[in-house]
């Protein structure tokens, strides 16, 4: 008995060593295949992010030659940002305000409008051709020139708002007309000043949307029809289908879409933060370090943000066990 | 309703019978299957979802309907109180003393340069990361992907003056540093500001503007192809580089197309690298286009002149997407398509 037992343990790991070389081989190219990222990760990544950090406990000092000095001055920028300067603290409230505005409205909408063209319509290739525009197109340069694109507001002025009166300016409602819809009803202004916030920065949201949509789209199309055939045969609803089937069956691709929507929101150039930390990095006095030491504390507080929504959505996420 | 009786057979042949009974009229059959609640229903539902992406079609379609109508426009329409969307006086002048005074042409060359090499490094690096972090199980897979992760939440204008430090005196594990203290060359680093090299090398490294979702992207992608279709292939004598470039790279087209329009053309319009690694105004690129030409400054400076200016601006920001817009008519069905392939389930 032992001694077969023994024999068997002998046998067992020459057995087990040809397997695992083969799959040391297949791990070895998979090394292979990664290894642009790992290279530009450890080689040129590492000592930016460590030299950022190393900057935001300094002071730079620039020297006459073109070179510079660093002079350790522990958490003073950090404390700089947030107690003498002035502009950061409302920039970091007013950018995170809006961050929770527009995350939802994000992704329902780009949920939404995913679902629409999903579904048989007339026009369907023309339509995804125009949705997708503003992610190839509306980016950068061009989203620079539309903040505070003076002639786009002169044209949409008149063409758009046409009954609006003429003090609210650009926007597509005002909240005067708003206000006169809910004033029977039992909703708090709070509530319409959203709404009219959400409608009047619909050009933006529609612009950011993009790539959340083809994410959902893509979601969409890899559930299987025949679930809905069944659905269908047993006669549920559309409205049914929806919330039993595919609500549950994208989830997962919601907690992505979340997590991305933070993540382009928050380092988008037109984010005010962002703009602000910009613009401090080209005033003079330490503006380059006193923008780092802000940008990580940014980063920082983002960094929970995504935990709190990720642990939040991914209680809720349903996955299905595919075999 | 009617009553159910029993047809008549009315005349019967060999292999002919008609049998004769009493139709619904037409307008009543009409009438039952299409003035239901169920059709109206969803007659209701198109229409409401035709008309909600025709209007958002509209919000997204109107900025550049504004953008062409006011490039044509001479300086006289702006200040005209009738004018505001088809120009009184149109005019090409606009474009002419921008693609004559701004350097049109040799930006779009520079950039043209400059994006295409990075769409085509970015697209083949994150297809090839992306099929490692894949198809590939081994030790640290998840903490390297945790890491491709990391690299887009932390945004690059975090690491502004880092990078712009590390790129001006570039060197990789000290040996520029040893180089120079040997006394083989002067600096100890190479400076590459103002060439293409520092975007280069981000994107061959899969560092660029959002690679990191590129990356994922590619991920889910090849996720869903069938590992049979590879494990056939090893079986037959097949190495693993020879199966990914003849069987997988043919089989990702689609996907390796959307990966590259999205990458040339975000460095296209990118203006942060631009500012960050381009100081000298001598090699220009797309960015530097965007400003008043100086044959037209003397009417800018006039009354109503901001405006102008305004559509000046935005007539650079239409001959810069030009050839954008020549692409996107050529590749979006490829996005459309390589995205449904993509298969994506988070």
């Amino acid at each position: 008995m032992n001694a077969e037992i023994n024999k068997s343990l002998k046998n067992a790991p020459a057995k087990k060593k040809k397997v695992a070389s083969l799959d040391k081989r297949k791990a070895r190219s998979g090394w292979l295949f990664i290894l642009p990222f790992i290279i530009g990760f450890v080689f040129i990544y590492l000592p930016i992010i460590f030299n950022s950090i190393k900057f935001s406990f300094n002071h730079v000092i620039i020297q006459t030659n073109g070179g510079y000095k660093l002079e350790f001055v522990g958490f003073q920028n950090y404390s700089d940002a947030f107690l003498v300067d002035t502009g950061f603290r409302p920039a970091l409230t007013a950018g995170l305000s809006q961050l929770v505005l527009d995350i939802p409205a994000i992704v329902l909408f780009s949920l939404f409008i995913a679902i629409i063209l999903n579904q048989k319509i007339l026009g369907r290739a023309a339509f995804r051709a125009i949705f997708f525009i503003p992610v190839i197109l509306t980016t950068g340069l061009i989203s620079q020139i539309d903040t505070n694109n003076l002639m786009l507001q002169h044209m949409t002025e008149d063409s758009i708002n046409t009954g609006a009166a003429s003090n609210t300016g650009q926007g597509i409602i005002s909240a005067q007309q708003l206000e006169g819809l809910f004033r029977n009803m039992v909703v708090g202004g709070g509530f319409v000043d959203t709404v009219v916030k959400i409608v009047n920065n619909i050009f933006d949201i529609v612009n950011r949307c993009g790539v959340q949509m083809l994410i959902f789209l893509a979601g969409l199309q890899s559930i299987s029809p025949a679930i809905y055939e069944s659905c269908q045969i047993d006669g549920a609803s559309g409205w049914e289908t929806f919330w039993k089937v595919t609500f549950p069956m994208i989830s997962p691709i919601i907690l992505v879409n979340v997590v991305y929507t933070i993540i382009d929101a928050f380092t988008s150039a037109s984010n005010k933060v962002m703009q602000y930390i910009s613009s401090v990095y080209d005033s003079p006095n330490n503006g380059s370090v006193l923008s780092s030491a802000m940008s990580w504390t940014y980063f920082l507080i983002v960094i929970v943000i995504i935990a709190a929504a990720a642990g939040i959505i991914s209680s809720v996420v349903f996955y299905q066990r595919r075999d | 309703m009617n009553s159910v009786e029993t047809p008549k057979v009315k005349r019967e042949t060999k292999n002919k019978i008609r049998v004769d009974f009493e139709r619904t009229p037409l307008l009543q059959r009409l009438r039952a299957k299409f003035l239901n609640f169920y059709t109206v229903k969803k007659a209701l539902w198109y229409l409401f979802r035709f008309l909600l992406l025709l209007g958002v079609s509209y919000v997204i379609l109107f900025p550049f309907f504004t953008k062409i109508s006011a490039s044509f426009m001479s300086s006289s329409d702006f200040t005209d109180v009738t004018v505001l969307l088809i120009p009184k006086h149109p005019t090409l002048a606009t474009y002419k003393a921008i693609i004559a005074e701004n350097g049109y042409f040799k930006a779009m060359g520079n950039t043209f340069l400059l994006s295409f090499i990075c769409g085509v490094l970015q697209t083949f690096v994150c297809t090839m990361i992306g099929y490692g972090f894949a198809k590939f199980k081994f030790k640290g897979s998840k903490a390297l992907f945790l890491a491709v992760i990391f690299t887009m939440v932390v945004p690059h204008a975090t690491l502004r003056f880092a990078m712009f430090v590390k790129f001006k005196s570039f060197d990789v594990l000290w040996i520029g540093k040893l180089l120079n203290t040997i006394g083989l060359t002067p600096d100890p680093g190479i400076n590459m500001l103002n060439t293409n090299w520092p975007l280069w090398i981000l994107s061959a490294t899969g560092l660029a503007y959002k690679n990191g979702l590129f990356i994922f992207l590619m991920r889910q992608f090849f996720k869903g192809i069938p590992d049979e279709l590879e494990e056939s292939a090893y079986l037959d004598g097949s190495g693993v580089f020879k199966t990914f470039i003849l069987i997988i790279l043919p089989l990702s087209v689609t996907m390796m197309i959307t990966v590259f329009m999205f990458s040339f053309c975000w460095q296209w319009t990118d203006t942060f690298y631009a500012n960050l690694f381009y100081t000298k105004s001598g090699n220009a690129l797309l960015p530097s286009i965007i400003k008043t030409p100086a044959s037209l400054a003397e009417e800018v400076s006039k009354a109503g002149g901001t405006l102008y200016s305004s559509a000046i601006q935005n007539t650079c920001g239409l001959l810069i997407i030009f050839p954008l817009i020549i692409l996107y008519l050529f590749g979006q069905k490829y996005i459309v398509q390589g995205i449904e392939r993509s298969g994506i389930t988070g």
